[in-house]
C-alpha cells in the first residue's frame, strides 16, 4: 500500500469513525473495569471473607477453589466476548472507514 | 486406587529422592539422558535458527521477523516468552508447599493479558514499528521519548534478566549438578546463538519451548490426576487425606494446629492464608501484574511480528488459552507433588519449592531408581533449561533493540542510518547485552534476586504503561508528561523497593543466626489474641513515628521448652544415632529392625539439615559482623510492603497527567488525530515484508 497523505482530522470527524470510537470506548472500558474488579475480589475475599471461602460445596472443593477457577473461566470468556465483537463489528466498521479514507477531505 | 499401594510408592519415592540431594536432582548415571533430551532441543532449534538466519537481512526481519509470524505462532511464542522458570517451576512449587495460596498467586499472571488484549496489543501493532520507543515517539518528541523509553526498557529487562540468570543458574545446579558459573555462561552463549539471528530464531525457540512445556505438563497431569478418574473432588480428597500434607499444614500454622483433626489440617491446605498474609501487599502485586505485563518491552515487541492487528488479537487469545490452561494444570502438578513427593522432601532440595514439578515427573515415571522416572525427570530438567534460554533470549532482544534502534539509530543518528548499518547495530547490541547478562548473572551469584521479577513488573506498570496508555488514548498527553511520568514512576518503584522488606537487614539476619547457634529460651504459654489493625492506612504502608503496627490474630500457645543451640543439638543427635546403632544387633524382629533403621536415617537427615543451618548461620555472622544497617542505611524496612505498585503506579499516571497539563507540546497535539485514527483503523500500519 502506498502511503499517500491522508486528512486525519477529516477521518477523525467522520460520523462513522466517531461511531466506532464511541462503541469501542464504552465496550472496552466496561470489560476492563469488570475484569479488574472481578480479579481483585479474589485477594480481598481470601483475606477478609475466609469463612465464605472455606465453605465446602463439592466434597473437599470449597468456595475459594471454585472462585479461583472461575477467574480463569471469566478471563477466557472476556477474551472470547471481545474477540467475537471485534471480529464481527469493529473490524467491519473500520474496513468501511479504510475503504473510504482517501475521499475524506 | 489402592491406598496402600500409593502410600508404599510415596514412601519409596521419599526415601530414594533424598539420596542425590547434594549432586543435583538428576542422578549421575542418568545425566546423559538430560543432555540427550536437551541436545535434541538445541539441535531442532538451531536448525530452525539457521533456516531463519538465511532470511534475516533487513531491520524489519531482525526485530520483527519480517512481520510474518502468524497469530497462532505468535500466541505460542508469547506463552514461551512469558512462562519463565519462575512460573513453571515456582508456582507448582508454591502450590506444593502452601496449597491454595500458590494457586491464587497464579491467577494474576493470566488476568494481566486482559489488559494486553483490550487496550495494548492492537493499537501498538497499528502504530508501532519495533520498540516501545517507537510507540511513544509517534506523537511525542522522538529523541526525548526514545531516550526515556530505552532507559526504562533496559532497566526493566535488566531486573528481569538478572532474576532469570541467577535463578536459572541455581536451578540448573540443583537439577543437574552443573557448576553455577558454567550454567550461567552456557545459558548466555546458547541464548546469544539465537538472538544474534534476530526475532525469527528467537520466536521459534520460544514456540518450541512452549510446546514442550505444555506437553510435559499435560502428560504429568494425565498420570497424576488420571489415578483419580479425573475427578476433582476425588483428587482433592486424596490431598486432604495425605499425611505429608497434614504435617506440612501443622508446621505452617504452628500453635493453631493443636486442636485440629488430621482431616481439618488437610482441608486447611485448600484454604487461603498459608502463604500470602498481607492483602494490601497482594493487591499491590496484583496491580503490578495486571498493568505491568502490558508494559513489558519484550511482550510489546511480540506484537510487531505479526502482519496485522487482527493477528495481534488472535495471538493474545491463543496466549491466554495456553497460559491460563497451563496455570490450571499447575494446580494438579503442585498438589500431585505435595501428595507423592511430600512438601518436606521438596523443601529439602530447594527452599523455594522449585523442585516440585521435576520430582513429580520422576515419581510419575516410576521413581528415582527407574529408567522411565529418570527419563521424565531428564525431560523436565531439559525443558526448564530451554525455558530459561527462551525467556532470556526475548529479554535480551528487547534490551538490544532499545539500545540499537532507539538510542543509536533514533537518538544518535537522528534516524539517518542505512538499513545495513541498522542490522549491524542490532547484532552488536545483542552481543553487548548478552555478555552483560552473563556478567550480571555471575556478579549477582548468591544474592537475593527473587524480588527483582516483581520489581520489573512494578517498573513496567508505573513507567511504561501510563506513558503508552495515555499516549494512545488521551488527547492532551504530551512529551513533558511522558518523560516526567516515566522517570518518576520508575524511580519511585525502585526507591520504595530499596527501603522495603525485600532488602537484607543485618540486624534481623544476625538475630536469626544467633538463635540458630545459641538456641532459644523457654517460652511460657500464651493466650489467644485477636487481630489488631494498624492505627491508620498509612501505617500499613510506612513505618512512621507514632504508628501502631497491625498484627494478625494469634492462637493460644502452649508452653514451649527451650531450644538448644546448633552445637548442642548436633551432640544430642549424634548420641541418638549411636544409641540406635548400638541397639541394631539386639533386634531380631524384622519389623523392629526396619523401624530402627528408618529412625537412624531420619536422625541422620536431621543432622545434615542442622549442620547446613549451622554453617549458614556462621557464614551470616561473619558476613554481617558489625553491620547494623541495610544498603540504604536503615535498621529495618521503612516501606512495609514488598510490592511498590500500590503507590508508584498511581503516581506514574498522575505525573504524566500533571506534566501534560502544565506544559504544552504542539507536535503531540497535532499528531493526535493521526494517531487515534491509525491506532483504530490500521491505516498505514507497517506491513509485512514480502519474500
Amino acid at each position: 500500500m502506498s502511503k499517500q497523505e491522508m486528512n486525519w482530522a477529516a477521518i477523525d470527524a467522520d460520523p462513522r469513525f466517531q461511531a466506532l470510537h464511541k462503541k469501542k470506548t464504552t465496550f472496552l472500558w466496561g470489560l476492563m473495569i469488570f475484569s479488574v474488579v472481578y480479579y481483585f475480589l479474589l485477594p480481598i475475599g481470601a483475606a477478609y471473607y475466609q469463612d465464605l471461602f472455606k465453605i465446602k460445596v463439592w466434597g473437599p472443593v470449597n468456595v475459594g477453589i471454585v472462585f479461583a477457577l472461575s477467574e480463569f473461566v471469566v478471563a477466557w470468556t472476556i477474551a472470547a466476548v471481545y474477540a467475537k465483537r471485534a471480529n464481527k463489528e469493529f473490524d467491519t466498521m473500520a474496513q468501511g472507514i479504510i475503504d473510504d479514507a482517501h475521499n475524506m477531505k | 486406587m489402592n491406598l496402600k499401594l500409593i502410600a508404599g510408592a510415596v514412601a519409596l519415592a521419599m526415601g530414594s529422592s533424598l539420596a542425590f540431594a547434594s549432586a543435583g536432582a538428576v542422578a549421575d548415571e542418568f545425566k546423559w539422558m538430560t543432555f540427550m533430551v536437551f541436545g535434541a532441543i538445541i539441535a531442532v532449534t538451531m536448525y530452525i535458527t539457521f533456516w531463519a538466519a538465511r532470511q534475516t537481512h533487513s531491520t524489519s526481519e531482525f526485530y520483527a521477523a519480517g512481520r510474518s509470524v502468524t497469530g497462532v505462532q505468535n500466541g505460542w511464542a508469547i506463552a514461551g516468552d512469558y512462562l519463565s522458570a519462575a512460573s513453571f517451576l515456582g508456582i507448582a512449587g508454591l502450590i506444593s508447599i502452601y496449597g491454595y495460596d500458590g494457586f491464587m498467586y497464579s491467577v494474576g499472571w493470566l488476568v494481566a493479558y486482559i489488559t494486553v488484549l483490550l487496550v495494548i496489543a492492537e493499537p501498538c501493532r497499528n502504530i508501532g514499528k519495533y520498540t516501545l520507543g517507537d510507540i511513544l515517539a509517534f506523537r511525542n518528541n522522538p529523541k526525548a521519548s526514545k531516550t526515556v523509553a530505552a532507559l526504562s526498557t533496559i532497566t526493566v529487562s535488566t531486573f528481569y534478566l538478572t532474576a532469570q540468570m541467577v535463578g536459572g543458574g541455581v536451578l540448573i545446579k540443583t537439577l543437574i549438578g552443573i557448576d553455577y558459573h558454567i550454567s550461567v555462561i552456557g545459558v548466555g552463549i546458547l541464548m546469544l546463538a539465537y538472538v544474534v539471528f534476530g526475532m525469527k530464531a528467537t520466536t521459534w525457540v520460544q514456540i518450541v519451548k512452549a510446546v514442550l512445556l505444555v506437553t510435559a505438563s499435560i502428560l504429568l497431569v494425565l498420570i497424576t490426576w488420571g489415578q483419580y478418574g479425573f475427578s476433582l473432588p476425588g483428587f482433592l480428597q486424596a490431598a486432604v487425606d495425605n499425611p505429608g500434607i497434614q504435617k506440612q499444614v501443622a508446621k505452617l500454622i504452628g500453635d493453631a494446629a493443636t486442636n485440629m483433626t488430621p482431616q481439618e489440617l488437610g482441608q486447611r491446605f485448600l484454604e487461603p492464608g498459608l502463604f500470602l498474609k498481607n492483602p494490601i501487599d497482594q493487591i499491590s502485586l496484583g496491580m503490578a501484574l495486571v498493568l505491568g505485563t502490558a508494559g513489558m518491552p519484550h511482550i510489546l515487541m511480540r506484537f510487531f511480528t505479526v502482519p496485522t492487528a487482527q493477528d495481534a488479537r488472535k495471538s493474545v487469545i491463543w496466549a491466554m488459552g495456553i497460559i491460563g490452561g497451563f496455570y490450571v494444570l499447575t494446580l494438579f502438578l503442585g498438589l500431585g507433588a505435595a501428595m507423592h513427593v511430600g512438601p518436606a522432601n521438596i523443601l529439602a532440595l530447594d527452599k523455594g519449592g522449585n523442585m516440585a514439578a521435576p520430582l513429580l515427573a520422576q515419581f510419575a515415571g516410576g521413581g528415582a531408581d527407574s529408567v522411565l522416572g529418570n527419563l521424565f525427570l531428564a525431560f523436565v530438567a531439559a525443558v526448564a533449561f530451554a525455558t530459561i534460554v527462551a525467556v532470556v533470549a526475548g529479554l535480551v532482544l528487547a534490551a538490544a533493540s532499545a539500545m540499537a534502534h532507539d538510542i543509536y539509530v533514533g537518538v544518535i543518528k537522528g534516524d539517518h542510518a542505512s538499513p545495513q548499518e541498522q542490522v549491524i547495530a542490532a547484532r552488536v547490541s545483542s552481543v553487548i547485552v548478552g555478555i552483560m547478562a552473563i556478567y550480571v548473572g555471575i556478579a549477582a551469584e548468591g544474592q537475593n534476586v527473587a524480588h527483582l521479577v516483581a520489581l520489573a513488573f512494578a517498573v513496567a506498570a508505573s513507567s511504561n504503561l501510563p506513558a503508552v496508555f495515555l499516549t494512545l488514548y488521551w488527547k492532551r498527553a504530551n512529551t513533558y508528561g511522558i518523560v516526567a511520568g516515566m522517570l518518576v514512576g520508575a524511580i519511585t518503584a525502585i526507591g520504595l523497593v530499596m527501603i522495603s522488606p525485600n532488602m537484607t537487614y543485618p540486624k534481623a539476619v544476625l538475630k536469626d543466626a544467633n538463635k540458630v547457634l545459641q538456641g532459644e529460651p523457654a517460652q511460657p504459654a500464651k493466650e489467644a489474641t485477636p487481630a489488631k489493625p494498624a492505627s491508620s492506612f498509612m501505617c500499613e504502608l510506612f513505618a512512621m513515628d507514632g504508628c501502631v503496627k497491625s498484627e494478625p490474630a494469634k492462637a493460644a500457645a502452649l508452653e514451649k521448652p527451650a531450644k538448644p543451640g546448633a552445637a548442642e543439638k548436633l551432640a544430642q543427635l549424634a548420641e541418638k544415632v549411636a544409641g540406635l546403632e548400638a541397639s541394631l544387633p539386639t533386634l531380631t524382629d524384622p519389623a523392629a529392625l526396619k523401624t530402627a533403621q528408618d529412625d537412624i536415617a531420619k536422625v541422620k537427615k536431621d543432622i545434615v539439615a542442622t549442620e547446613k543451618a549451622k554453617a549458614k548461620a556462621e557464614g551470616d555472622l561473619k558476613k554481617f559482623e558489625g553491620q547494623t544497617t541495610s544498603m540504604m542505611g536503615l535498621e529495618k524496612p521503612y516501606f512495609l510492603l514488598k510490592n511498590p505498585g500500590l503507590i508508584s503506579i498511581p503516581l506514574g499516571f498522575l505525573v504524566v497527567i500533571l506534566g501534560s497539563l502544565l506544559f504544552r507540546d504542539k507536535r503531540s497535539e497535532e499528531m493526535w488525530d493521526e494517531l487515534y485514527v491509525r491506532q483504530n483503523t490500521g491505516i498505514h500500519a507497517e506491513g509485512a515484508t514480502a519474500h
